[in-house]
């Protein structure tokens, strides 16, 4: 790991100075994935700004939702008491992530700014438009087997790794930032965005400004939710397609529609169209299939044995089982891992 | 030197920290870029806690940071200032029954021949004891699955959860 200055922030405020004062700045909370990218020399740090003694570990009511402070660890949030009962998508997604170690760690802010795990974003001896802008793609014609279906570019077909970010966007979450310029709210939707000709940027955040919070809508979805995830091994591993469902039914039909895919784009995706396609609709399995058909037929791969092809097909189904398991109101159990 | 608010510590300089290791305080200058599992075994010859993957992948490195189990290769020692950190060396002090004896976890492991090269063994032990003090996992499949973050190359699984299902029903061995 490379040598760096250390900065204890006792203020959002001192934090921010802190980060403008040096090049190559970094927050550091949890640290489960810079200090692993620190490892691996991808991350080189100038100065880092330890942000883990500001008064951000905090989760309480607001306008009817829940602003999670960007400190409060994985854990916390997801065997929060209000959390598991007004918000268990989030709280099975972020169980759904990781180890016990790790979401002890890793912090709310954190799990939004985590970097992928294309494998070679990690190898420094490969060339990637992530980490070395205008090198190249090695995932593009290489082993692609974990990569993007939707959303690509030329430039990168890298996955946005996280699982509760899955569970934000179909909640619709909304970022509460701090900067140099002052605060403002991102809607979740609008906070990652897609690699186009800039992959080496994974969020809307300015340079120095700081997630302070992430807030929950007051909308709630009781028990028509799962949070369904698909991987090589059955815990501890990334999906390669995982599913957040939440339904609002009118006795047998959709009023309204919340989906989200992890595993599949540089962003947790959502196809407003497809969500749209259920309202009104039966809620059944052929409902179910026009929409997870209308999700993939976007779908771009990348071909050969290596490739990423098969996460089509395994798509379609997953969102067609997540939708049934939520119209059903027996979400996906995180420790029992048969699909029902 | 020592640590303040918002005041850059340069690059080349060591830092006074303090932490209470096994419920003894220790006074100690690092670096900023050591890890906390560094720390422990290069520094101070705590070589219980091992070192596997050095990326969080493992569980090998599990300690105890004021009762919570982390990975102590993904922390700088220097962020956990003030904090209470429990190893595999410290785990017999906890079940307070004098320095001759085993923690019941360890004595469960024992027991139940839950381990075989022993090499992720210090890990399995201080995650078992972390799972017991968060309280969340009850049946055996919550307990596999809340242990999936300690891998055993060996493959002593099915023991490992034996053992803890058997402290759990004692009542947790605290």
């Amino acid at each position: 790991m490379n040598r760096f200055d250390y900065v204890r922030a006792g203020t959002v405020a001192e934090a921010v100075q802190a980060f403008a004062g040096a090049e190559g700045s970094r927050f550091i909370a949890g640290g489960t994935n810079l200090i692993d990218l620190m490892k691996y020399d991808v991350e080189r740090p100038g100065r880092l700004v330890d942000i883990t003694r500001l008064p951000l570990d905090r989760i309480e009511e607001r306008d009817g939702g829940l602003r999670l402070g960007a400190l409060a660890t994985n854990a916390q949030v997801a065997y929060d008491a209000r959390v598991q009962s007004r918000y268990p998508l989030l709280a099975n997604a972020i169980l759904a992530g990781a180890s016990a170690q790790l979401r002890n760690a890793a912090s709310t802010g954190g799990n939004l700014l985590q970097r992928t795990r294309c494998y070679y974003f990690y190898d420094t001896a490969t060339p990637c438009n992530k980490r070395e802008p205008g090198s190249g793609c090695s995932a593009i014609g290489g082993v692609a087997r974990i990569h993007a279906i939707f959303g690509t570019s030329a430039h990168c077909i890298a996955t946005h790794p996280s699982d509760m970010c899955v569970a934000l966007a179909a909640l619709e979450a909304v970022v509460q930032v701090s900067g140099p310029e002052g605060e403002r709210s991102i809607p979740f939707a609008e906070f990652h965005r897609l690699p186009g000709d800039s992959p080496q940027t994974d969020t809307t955040l300015k340079p120095g400004e700081i997630v302070v919070a992430v807030d929950l809508p007051a909308r709630e979805f009781g028990p028509h939710f799962t949070y369904l995830k698909l991987r090589d091994r059955l815990s501890y591993a990334f999906a390669l397609v995982s599913v957040a469902a939440a339904l609002e039914l009118d006795g047998d039909r959709v009023k309204t529609a919340r989906l989200a895919l992890g595993g599949v784009a540089h962003k947790p995706w959502r196809n407003r169209e497809a969500e749209e396609l259920l309202q009104g609709k039966p809620a059944t399995r052929e409902s179910f299939q026009a929409a997870a058909d209308r999700v993939v037929a976007e779908a771009k791969t990348q071909g050969g044995p290596q490739g990423n092809a098969f996460k089509v097909e395994l798509a379609r189904r997953a969102i067609v089982r997540g939708l049934e398991q939520a119209a059903a109101g027996t979400p996906q159990s995180i420790s029992d891992k048969r699909i029902q | 030197m020592l640590i303040e608010s918002g005041s850059p510590v340069a690059a080349d300089t060591r830092v006074g920290i303090s932490l209470t290791i096994n419920g003894q305080r220790r006074d100690l200058q690092v670096a900023p870029w050591t890890t906390l599992l560094d720390l422990l075994r290069e520094h101070l010859d705590l070589t219980g806690t091992k070192k596997g993957c050095d990326h969080g992948q493992c569980g090998a490195c599990t300690v105890l940071v004021n009762g919570t189990r982390v990975n102590s290769c993904l922390a700088l020692a220097v962020m956990k200032d003030g904090a209470e950190i429990t190893t595999v060396e410290g785990l017999a002090a906890l079940s307070g029954e004098g320095r001759n004896s085993l923690h019941p976890i360890q004595e469960a492991f024992i027991e139940h021949d839950a381990f075989q090269c022993g090499y992720c063994t210090p890990g399995q032990l201080c995650s078992s004891v972390g799972l017991m003090n968060e309280g969340h996992a009850k049946s055996r499949d919550e307990i596999r699955e809340a242990m999936s973050g300690n891998i055993c190359r060996c493959g002593a699984y099915t023991n490992i959860v034996d053992a803890i299902e058997d402290v759990m029903g004692q009542g947790g061995g605290r």
